[in-house]
């Protein structure tokens, strides 16, 4: 790790250096290690130390950005360079606002020791641990445990300075036997919040449940989504639709919808990047403090995020979810909520499995793609784990389902939503928490016959 | 560098490991974005760091920095062989590589002009005049026009005696134009979509794709889209554009030929394959005209190098002949595998055909496609329209999905035209098709041929924990489909 410290002498003494009516720097650094594991043993085991530096200088209203992974002053001095020498050349960005003005920003505690004390040793430890409960069982597993240490800082010429030291572990496994396979996976900051053996033993128990599926024809289904498919609902509802960008450009979901009841009263939404309860980040990539956004609130589309740029536009401003802007993508993509809470209603599992008379319980959501923007229709498959549901009980595995269906109708039918949320996360930045839901309609498309 | 190399190699050996390999990659990345008229986005990323993979124990180990000094390098060698330690504590058999590869030499992408010599001013004007070009359609609501462009420079020596140097130069860009209307959204790319076209060429590729001349065509597509009827609920002949072949080889072909996948060491994540080994040379995979070739040597492609990240020379080898499939993707590690599990044969040498890759320094090489090439047939396109009583015309990919064995597929495309009776006619939006990969190339009677083969670049395919994104090619005409389900929005 850099430091507070260091980090924020090596920002400000780069920032010296710029000769641009407006500089901003931002630096993420991070130690990473995973340990991957497939046929019942360890087979990449891989550990990386990293930081880069991304700068965006502003000339009148002209923009240029540069990048390096190099961390030494002079390395930071000839990106500013180059990116001084770049803005020089554009044209302006007429509607530009500047950069962000300096707002206090609370720090959040989301540092663990025990997650950067870790080695690979005890990496290799837990992951022997959940091969052992796999092949007790007579199944294979395959999988990841990783670790992380990652700083983000954000400087600017305006005053801003903002320092986050955060860590976050996760836990993924397939088990496979015969005919079927199981999966569990988990998402923290604090090493004591993921179990391991007990994720272990739970992708284990579906694959033995899994076992010889029959086919189910395609066609529309009430289902019980266990929290890793409704966070591929939620993830796309918020990438597709939620962020200003894409409300302003009129291909949100969102568009026309805002303050009309098109969800379940039962869906309740919000982004909050300061919660421990998910892996928070208090400030995004411009310097501005983060603000829990209610999205949707009981149905009710309340609204997108907004970056400096998108929050102008509209006389706002910003809620603090700017992506990194010296990234050329990010101006296409705009604004993104990156920390998604789904609020939890009453309901057991068991409940939920018990509210539904004849449909599917579905583990997992795979390979999902946006088909359509409005309405946000996705297409996918399921994978590790579909069962038929009867009476309330689960009778029988189910072989996988292509699905394609507009996320917003499917959050139109949810009748009762779990109490239990999980903590997921995939992405570099960010997670979201989300419970289990039972909806009345999900459409299903297809099948695998091999 | 050299000294940092064998730093890093020497501290391996010393503490106990039995082979080691140090690659060190230089990135310098260059992209351009213009958005609605202004431009958005000028930024160069600079990107170094080595890599040291270890085996100890009969068991792997990797660590990777950023920090270009020589006690790092001890470090990171040290803390690689700690690593391949602890994976030794669960393991079930030891690492086998086969026969030593020992390589020396320099590869460099031949390009006419190098990308970073043309100036700022040159890229912008044109990526200008390109989104101008589209903004002057009526109806067109955003506009995007962008260029990357990516120099890497890689160094990789083994304990076995192997130093080679590469400078991978590529040059990739693209338009899209979106139209809105009363909750429609309509969007066309040119030349391909989802970002961009991109080659290991230079800025000559650029300047052959001639955006601006295509970008008021591509614009009026958009808006055209908006009216257009909705594809229909159906069973018909396909003929799919170049690059949609290009991704449906990507998703069916490509992704089910890696050998790590068929044994199960993609299985939590990318998944793994219904090409499993017993399949090999005997399963019929598509219809006789379906002829697939990875060739790491073609000029152009995103999978063209001198050597792979093991030091394994770049090979052109057969995946399906006449319809036959008789080849895998594989690395040293692979290959050796199935040698023992099948036994020696042409198809199967026991030795690495060179598809191990790595994103960069800090990610470990995986088997991943080069270029996979579907070879061209016989068919003007024109003869193929005229030659289909009804049937669909797909273009442009939209959207793609595939299972964990890569069998179920569904992909839309971003505009289709109607086929009656050997003519192209009315224009269809939010065209979908879906089928099963051997059942649909089983069903493939005609490709078109090599005027209008183009060697599509795909620089976002992603793989492996921690994720990796490779660069990859692939070769392709249009195509015709027989008996394909398709259908609009949902």
């Amino acid at each position: 790790m850099l430091g507070r410290r260091k980090v924020e002498v090596l920002l400000q003494e780069a920032l010296m250096r710029s000769g641009a009516d407006e500089t901003e720097i931002v630096l993420l650094a991070a130690e990473e290690a995973l340990t991957r594991f497939a046929n019942n043993t360890i087979h990449q085991n891989v550990a990386e130390t990293n930081g880069e530096v991304a700068v965006r200088v502003v000339v009148g209203k002209r923009l240029g950005s540069a990048i390096t992974n190099r961390l030494d002053p002079e390395a930071i001095a000839q990106a500013i360079a180059w990116a001084e020498a770049a803005a020089r050349l554009a044209p302006e960005v007429p509607d530009f606002p500047g950069l962000a003005e300096p707002l206090p920003v609370d720090p959040v505690m989301a540092f663990d020791d025990a997650v950067a004390a870790l080695g690979p040793e005890d990496r290799a430890r837990e992951v022997r641990e959940a091969l052992r409960i796999a092949e007790s069982s007579g199944a294979i597993a395959a999988g990841a445990l990783s670790a992380r240490v990652e700083e983000v800082a954000v400087v600017n010429s305006k005053g801003v300075f903002c320092y986050h030291a955060g860590t976050r572990v996760r836990f993924s496994t397939v088990a496979h036997r015969e005919d079927g396979s199981g999966y569990a996976e988990r998402a923290a900051w604090r090493w004591d919040a993921l179990d391991i053996p007990s994720l272990a033993r739970s992708a284990v128990e579906r694959a033995v449940r899994a076992q010889n599926p029959r086919a189910v024809a395609p066609g529309v289904y009430p289902v019980v989504l266990d929290p890793y498919a409704v966070r591929d609902v939620v993830s796309w509802l918020g990438h597709a639709g939620a962020g200003a960008l894409a409300v302003q450009e009129g291909r949100s979901w969102m568009n026309g919808r805002i303050g009309t009841r098109v969800l379940s009263e039962h869906v309740t939404l919000w982004d909050d990047g300061r919660d421990t309860a998910g892996i928070p980040l208090p400030f995004d990539f411009e310097g501005v403090p983060r603000q829990r956004v209610g999205i949707v609130e009981r149905g009710v589309p309340q609204g997108p995020v907004y970056d400096t740029v998108t929050a102008a536009r509209e006389g706002k401003r910003s809620t603090g979810h700017a992506l990194p802007r010296a990234w050329p993508e990010a101006a296409s993509l705009g604004p993104l909520p990156a920390h998604l809470f789904l609020a939890p209603g009453e309901a057991t599992l068991e409940q939920l499995l018990r509210a539904l008379d004849r449909g599917l319980y579905i583990t997992r959501f795979w390979y999902t793609r946006l088909v359509h923007p409005r309405d946000c229709v996705v297409t996918g498959m399921t994978r590790d784990g579909v069962f038929w549901v009867e009476g309330g009980e689960i009778t029988y595995p189910v072989r996988d389902l292509r699905f394609t269906q507009g996320y917003v109708q499917a959050l139109a039918a949810v009748r009762q939503v779990g109490r239990e949320t999980w903590l997921l996360s995939d992405g570099r930045f960010g997670s979201d928490r989300v419970p289990a839901l039972f909806l009345e309609a999900f459409t299903f498309t297809g099948t695998t016959e091999s | 560098m050299d000294e940092l190399i064998a730093r890093a190699l020497n501290a391996a050996q010393l503490r106990g490991a039995t082979y080691a390999d140090v690659r060190v990659v230089e990135t310098t990345r260059q992209s351009l974005l213009v958005r609605n008229g202004t431009v958005q986005g000028i930024a160069q990323t600079e990107d170094v760091g080595f890599g040291v993979r270890v085996v100890v124990d009969g068991a792997w180990g990797f660590a990777s920095s950023h920090r270009m000094e020589l006690a790092e390098a001890e470090r990171v060698a040290e803390q690689a062989v700690r690593i391949a330690r602890a994976s030794a504590l669960a393991k079930r058999e030891d690492v086998d590589l086969g026969p030593p590869v020992v390589q020396r030499g320099s590869y460099r992408t031949p390009v006419e002009i190098d990308p970073f010599t043309v100036p700022l001013e040159t890229k912008l004007d044109l990526l200008l005049r390109a989104d101008a070009e589209m903004r002057r359609i009526r109806g067109v609501t955003t506009t995007e026009a962008e260029m990357v462009f990516l120099r890497q420079r890689k160094t990789f020596a083994s304990t076995e005696g192997s130093y080679v140097t590469q400078e991978i130069i590529e040059s990739g860009c693209g338009i899209e134009a979106t139209a809105v209307r009363a909750g429609e959204v309509q969007r066309r790319s040119y030349p391909n979509s989802v970002g961009r076209h991109q080659q290991t060429r230079g800025w000559e590729f650029i300047l052959e794709q001639d955006l601006v001349a295509n970008a008021p065509r591509i614009a009026e597509e958009a808006v055209a889209l908006l009216r257009a009827d909705p594809c229909p609920d159906t069973v018909t002949t396909v003929i799919l554009g170049g690059a949609q072949v290009a991704l449906q080889i990507h998703e069916s072909c490509g992704h089910a030929i890696e050998l790590d996948r068929v044994f199960g060491t993609e299985a939590a994540y990318a998944g793994t394959s219904f090409l499993t080994p017993d399949k090999l040379g005997r399963f019929r995979y598509g219809s006789e005209v379906v002829n697939i070739v990875a060739d790491a040597t073609v000029p152009g492609g995103l999978g063209t190098f001198g050597w792979d990240d093991e030091g394994v020379p770049a090979q052109r080898v057969d995946i399906v002949r006449e319809g036959l499939f008789v080849g895998y993707l594989t690395d040293r590690e692979t290959a050796r595998r199935l040698w023992r599990l099948l036994g020696s044969s042409p198809d199967v040498p026991g030795e690495s055909n060179g598809a191990a890759r790595a994103m960069s320094w800090n990610r470990i090489p995986l088997v991943r496609m080069t270029n996979i090439n579907l070879l061209p047939g016989d068919w003007r396109l024109e003869d193929l329209i005229a030659d289909t009583d009804e049937g669909i015309l797909m273009d442009t990919n939209r959207s793609w999905s595939i299972d964990d064995r890569r069998l179920n597929f569904q992909f839309g495309c971003e505009i289709a035209w109607e086929i009656k009776r050997g003519r192209r006619t009315r224009l269809l939006r939010n065209p979908i098709y879906t089928g099963i990969t051997p059942e649909f190339w089983r069903s493939c009677d005609a490709v078109c041929n090599a005027d209008h083969w183009v060697l599509w670049g795909t620089p976002n395919c992603g793989k492996g924990e921690p994720g990796q994104i490779a660069h990859t090619g692939h070769g392709a005409a249009p195509a015709r489909f027989r008996n394909v389900r398709v259908f609009g929005r949902r």
